[in-house]
């Protein structure tokens, strides 16, 4: 080529279009599926029942949408594997479905986007510390399969500052973030009981609780389990405590697309299970021992005794499967927010309904 | 009149620069220099040693777990940048695969680095590999969608890995966008100066956010139905248009330079329209702006980080999440991860602006500046 603008302007064009034609080629191929999905979700006659674990099987693997990143309840490690309690029920469901925890890929979603994955279907399943409310679960088209986590909002003190109970609070300043709902719940909250207080409200958490850590304000508030993995942020964490009062509630849990009720079973009875297990005791350790055990209860959940896993379209050993995949509930627990893991939550609301807590199981029968 | 000998006389006194004299000259040499020599020294006492404290001479630099940052007044958490720094670099790629990425890299740098250095054989042949063959290789071997390669969707690329991909599409796209826009402004033709003029300012006119925002959520709304971009390649054809649009702009500050005369000279030589751009105007006008194109360069690399609002993990969005890894939530772990990712983009900014200046340096044998 004699003149090289020519030949770099014909080049450059070559090497763009090139990448605009190749890039979607092979992407294309796997966002085709959701869109398939799309079709499916949309019309609302030809959602059949049994469809999305159909997919789920063709695909091989379940989409799991998880948060950007929550500490002990979705957040990628060094090596990217995702742990917590949310991603932890996307491996209980792998389990379940396919045998092994493996078979899921995470989806990392922002609180904007999280619904309008799971309309679309993206995803399958959204397990997203994500409370469950009225309108989300009549408005928006989703069903709450249960409660992974009762959270709540409360306040993290000084300990020095000798503040027992909320009432103790009376004329504090205290720090949040703009915006949310915690913003509310405050207001709510104070003046419901004549109480004063007043606000110092920053952009992002990790503002907020830095001018906690100065002392610009007596408490910073958000939801109890937010708490825990903020007093890691700071200077002295030990100096500090969070107060056992609870003002809102929170109750997170895993939801799915409405019209499909198979699906929806499995991921409720995959949550069942595991609670179910924590009240048998029934653990990862001893599943095998428990197979062979005579309790008809244990019988029915391991799938010794009747045929329940085949009602939802799995095999009989589906909850076994799922506690092999992550434990129980209370194994999940302890593994990623519980004493021995740096956020250090006491079982609480959390605790089964024998032990005082509010996790109650439907039984497997 | 006659030559004095001077081989007797003592050497002249010290008009040697010992650092006395110099900084007596240019730091003291009146009274609001002295006060804003001061002042400027009490600055960066204030500022300067904190820094190095917390990076350097406090900080962290050996240790596996979060245990070992947590002593009372420790500084950075460097075990935490090398716990995670496979994250950092490819994200959510899977690890057996990362050679790929590896190999891209050292491809990438293979023919990048001869093509910045001047006087090398073969240009034309690197340029071609570089824009044409470079890019389908690079695509093939991340996205892997030919047999032997596991397919890996982008939703899985991350860290600087994303940043790379998105800021170099950017820059090799932009340019020649920029070039052929800048001319079609500058045309005498009608049509083609209006289409140029609308296009340069709507995307100006827009944020980089509402173009992301529109490319990934809007776009598919409008596209027919099972036709699904990857939101990756949405965003790269978004910064590519939007980036392409400042550099219209700087390359007409460029040609505006070039006086009528160069063009209609060569036009009287008897060289067509784009021989004329291409072998007179161009090259002159290109080289006045090259401290413009590099900052419009340099002031994409950073946008890129805009990518998180769609859902796209670059080098600081991956940071991020790794800070919510409860086994690394420290005191000083936000500010440990910023200053990491403000270090990386440093670099990369940092290098960009030397070699623009640089080879200001050696295009420009005539005049010094």
């Amino acid at each position: 080529m004699k003149n090289p603008a020519v030949a770099l302007v014909i080049g450059i064009l070559i090497g763009v279009g090139g990448l605009y034609f190749f890039l979607p080629y092979d992407p294309l191929a796997r966002v085709e599926r959701p869109a398939a999905s799309t079709a499916t979700a949309e019309d609302g006659e030809r959602a059949v029942a049994g469809d999305t674990l159909r997919r789920v099987r063709q695909r091989g693997f379940i989409q799991c949408g998880v948060s950007q990143g929550l500490p002990g309840f979705s957040s990628p490690d060094e090596r990217g594997r995702w742990s917590g309690i949310d991603a932890d029920f996307c491996r209980a469901l792998s389990g379940a479905i396919f045998g092994n925890p493996n078979q899921v890929r995470f989806r990392p979603l922002s609180a904007k986007d999280r619904f309008t994955a799971l309309q679309s279907g993206e995803i399958d399943i959204l397990s997203r510390n994500t409370t469950w409310t009225m309108s989300r679960d009549t408005q928006l088209g989703f069903n709450f399969v249960g409660v992974t986590y009762y959270d709540g909002q409360s306040f993290m003190v000084r300990k020095a500052a000798g503040i027992e109970t909320t009432a103790d609070l009376a004329g504090a300043t205290i720090c949040t973030e703009t915006g949310t709902t915690t913003e509310l719940n405050l207001a709510d909250y104070f003046r419901g009981r004549r109480l004063s207080y007043r606000v110092l409200s920053f952009e992002k958490n990790d503002e907020a609780i830095v001018a906690y850590d100065r002392g610009r304000c007596d408490a910073y508030t958000t939801d109890a389990s937010g708490l825990y993995a903020m007093r890691l942020k700071l200077a002295d964490p030990d100096a500090n405590a969070i107060l056992s009062e609870i003002i809102s509630k929170e109750p997170l849990g895993p939801a799915v697309r409405q019209g499909d009720p198979q699906w929806e079973d499995i991921a409720r009875w995959t949550l069942n299970a595991l609670l179910e297990a924590e009240e048998l005791g029934i653990t990862s350790e001893n599943l095998d021992e428990m197979l062979e055990s005579d309790n008809p209860r244990m019988k029915r959940l391991l799938g010794r005794e009747g045929a329940y896993g085949s009602t939802v379209g799995l095999n009989n050993d589906w909850a076994a499967n799922a506690i092999r995949a992550v434990g129980n509930y209370g194994e999940m627990f302890e593994r990623n927010v519980g004493k021995n893991t740096p956020l250090g939550i006491a079982r609480g609301q959390n605790a089964l309904w024998t032990e005082g807590g509010l996790q109650y199981a439907a039984p497997v029968r | 009149m006659g030559m004095e000998d001077i081989t007797g006389r003592p050497a002249p006194r010290s008009k040697r620069l010992t650092p006395l004299v110099w900084a007596q000259r240019n730091l003291f040499s009146s009274v609001s220099n002295t006060i804003l020599t001061l002042v400027s020294a009490y600055l960066l006492w204030l500022t300067i040693p904190p820094v190095l404290d917390f990076t350097i001479f406090s900080a962290v630099w050996t240790g596996t777990t979060r245990e070992a940052c947590l002593a009372p007044g420790a500084g950075m958490c460097w075990p935490f940048i090398w716990a995670n720094i496979d994250q950092f670099i490819y994200g959510r790629y899977p690890p057996e695969e990362i050679w790929r990425v590896n190999l891209t890299f050292a491809l990438g740098a293979a023919v990048i680095i001869p093509m910045l250095i001047p006087g090398l054989p073969a240009r034309r042949l690197n340029l071609v590999f570089l824009l044409i063959v470079y890019p389908l290789v690079a695509i093939v071997l991340l996205a892997g969608d030919r047999p032997g390669l596991r397919p890996v969707p982008t939703s899985e690329w991350g860290g600087l890995l994303v940043t790379l991909v998105v800021a170099v599409t950017g820059i090799v796209a932009s340019l020649p966008l920029g070039v052929l826009l800048a001319l079609g402004r500058r045309s005498n033709m009608p049509a083609i100066r209006m289409l140029c003029i609308i296009f340069i300012e709507f995307w100006r006119g827009v944020p980089l956010i509402t173009v992301l925002f529109m490319a990934s959520v809007m776009l598919p709304l409008f596209l027919p139905e099972g036709m699904n971009p990857d939101n990756l390649l949405r965003v790269l054809v978004g910064v590519a248009l939007f980036s392409s649009a400042y550099m219209a702009e700087v390359i007409r500050g460029g040609l505006q330079a070039i006086p009528a005369g160069q063009y209609e000279a060569a036009r009287a030589l008897g060289l067509t329209y784009w021989q004329a751009m291409g072998q007179v105007v161009l090259p002159q006008a290109l080289r006045h702006v090259i401290p413009g194109i590099v900052n419009t360069f340099i002031g994409l690399f950073k946008d890129t980080t805009l990518v998180l609002i769609v859902g796209i993990f670059d080098l600081l969005g991956q940071v991020r999440a790794q800070l919510s890894d409860p086994n690394w939530t420290l005191p000083q772990g936000a500010l440990t991860g910023y200053i990491f990712a403000a270090l990386v983009f440093w670099a990369f900014c940092f290098g960009m602006s030397r070699y623009s200046t640089f080879m200001e340096r050696r295009l420009d044998t005539t005049r010094e500046r």
